[in-house]
């Protein structure tokens, strides 16, 4: 990958293990500040366990990981959380109102979010404010990834980590999402990162990208690598999805 | 009652042998099992209580509360094996019950401090908190089990083990301490309750039936209590690591 990039995160021979099988296998790479940076492979290949190390969701068996040039270990869990975040696939919520997930994230911290705010952060995310009270249970899937995106937003953090937001989406919310992703990149000034399994995805909103395989990092460098990629595998990879 | 209309009491135990032995239930093994079991069993305490009570010293009635706690421990402990440390967290939430409980009970001269009253109390007491315990594990594990992303959602926007597991903690806590309410809600309407019946029986006044029973119902209700939120609040720190990770519960 280009070096001239400062890493946002840095991975250090990263290992991690679960019930004794080996899911991620000496990873050493980096995620350039600022930047895009797809994480595409098949599936099972530990690209979620990947995101997961990220934010201390969980801790490598071995190796190192590097947030800011500082060693994850000496965050405390809480505050790297909410410098790291992350929005989970399935998007879940919390039992209650848009609002209410809204506010999730200041209220763990004993500090309350104004509807004012709110409604500013869902305008963000391509809501408007009638959503506000709308319960959770009510939202279509796209709307419901947006929230938990907005939701993402609120910490404020330095580098987002996207797992798969796209792929339960019909082609239009998609379409929204990407531009929404793109427009929060240049409003933010965020480092994210980002799986997915649209190859096509990965190439016209990601500025980089890692292929990902049984639990391996195969192939790392600008987007562009999915038109030639130069491990076979890969080839074999991107082929078979079709980019 | 006599050995000889006892023995008579058999008849109950050859009946369901016949169906089970007509019908291919195949059932008989297990009831005559029972059957021994019981016998042998409640003998033994009756003889040991019997003893106990003759004897009318401290010494044996801490003895056997102390056998209690073991027993419903080692038994309850089984639900929970997943999580770190939950044999001593049970018989501490057994004892503190039993604490609780007879420290009213005998502080305030409620009932005499003497091994007929403070015996078969801390039976129901410790085996109450002891099935409580039981439905408490059940009720988390399985909570937990369904709800690890809003866990790990919670977890992802900055909180802390305490406040990812909150809503799970709560929902088993009040989940196991339902059945305990609700069933005093309809007690002497469809059956008396066992101690009373036992009580009248044994020729008591229905009255004071009445009011021992009541006295173990409200007792039984702090002990629910005290056993489902103490047993939850002391086994969710051990479902997560020092990083506040959520570990894999089995």
């Amino acid at each position: 990958m280009n070096t001239s990039y400062e890493p946002a995160i840095h991975f250090q021979q990263v290992t991690f293990s679960s019930n004794d099988k080996m899911i991620i296998k000496s990873i050493t790479g980096s995620f350039p500040k600022g930047k895009i940076t797809t994480l595409v492979g098949p599936s099972g290949a530990g690209k979620t366990t990947l995101l997961k190390l990220c934010n201390g969701l969980s801790s490598p068996t071995d190796g190192q990981i590097l947030i800011d040039n500082q060693a994850i270990s000496t965050y405390e869990p809480t505050a790297l959380r909410r410098y790291v975040s992350m929005a989970l696939q399935a998007a879940p919520m919390i039992e209650g109102t848009v609002f209410d997930n809204l506010a999730l994230p200041r209220s763990l911290q004993g500090e309350k979010l104004t509807e004012q705010e709110a409604i500013q952060y869902l305008q963000d995310v391509g809501l408007d404010q009638s959503f506000l009270q709308r319960p959770t249970n009510k939202l279509s899937g796209g709307q419901r990834q947006k929230v938990s995106i907005a939701r993402t937003l609120i910490n404020q953090s330095s580098i987002l980590l996207l797992d798969e937001i796209t792929s339960a989406l019909d082609r239009q919310s998609v379409q929204e999402i990407e531009t929404l992703i793109a427009t929060i990149h240049k409003k933010f000034n965020v480092t994210i990162i980002w799986i997915t399994h649209n190859l096509q995805q990965a190439l016209t909103i990601g500025h980089y990208t890692w292929v990902m395989m049984d639990g391996e990092l195969i192939e790392t460098g600008e987007s562009s690598l999915l038109n030639a990629p130069k491990n076979p595998r890969v080839a074999e990879f991107v082929q078979g999805v079709n980019v | 009652m006599t050995y000889t209309s006892l023995s008579l009491t058999l008849i109950f135990v050859l009946i369901p042998l016949l169906l089970s032995k007509t019908l291919k239930l195949g059932l008989e093994k297990d009831t005559l099992i029972a059957t021994i079991r019981s016998i042998v069993q409640l003998l033994a305490v009756g003889y040991i209580l019997k003893f106990v009570f003759d004897a009318q010293s401290y010494i044996y009635i801490f003895l056997m509360v102390t056998l209690m706690v073991i027993v419903a421990t080692l038994n309850a402990r089984k639900k929970g094996k997943g999580i770190t440390g939950i044999t001593w967290k049970i018989a501490l939430t057994l004892i503190v019950v039993e604490f609780v409980t007879q420290g009213v009970l005998l502080g305030f001269n409620i009932v005499p401090a003497t091994a007929q009253y403070i015996i078969p109390i801390s039976g129901m007491m410790i085996g109450n908190s002891m099935v409580l315990s039981v439905l408490f594990l059940n009720r988390f594990t399985s909570e937990i089990a369904s709800h690890q992303n809003e866990i790990e959602l919670i977890l992802s926007l900055g909180g802390t083990p305490k406040q990812a597991i909150h809503r799970q903690l709560m929902h088993a806590i009040k989940a196991s301490m339902i059945p305990t309410i609700e069933s005093q809600k309809t007690i002497g309407l469809v059956q008396l309750p066992g101690m009373m019946s036992g009580q009248i029986i044994g020729g008591a006044d229905p009255i004071q039936a009445v009011q021992f029973q009541l006295l173990i119902i409200f007792a039984l209700l702090t002990a629910a209590t005290l056993s489902s939120i103490m047993i939850g609040f002391l086994s969710y720190p051990a479902l997560f690591n020092e990083r506040m990770q959520l570990l894999e519960v089995k």
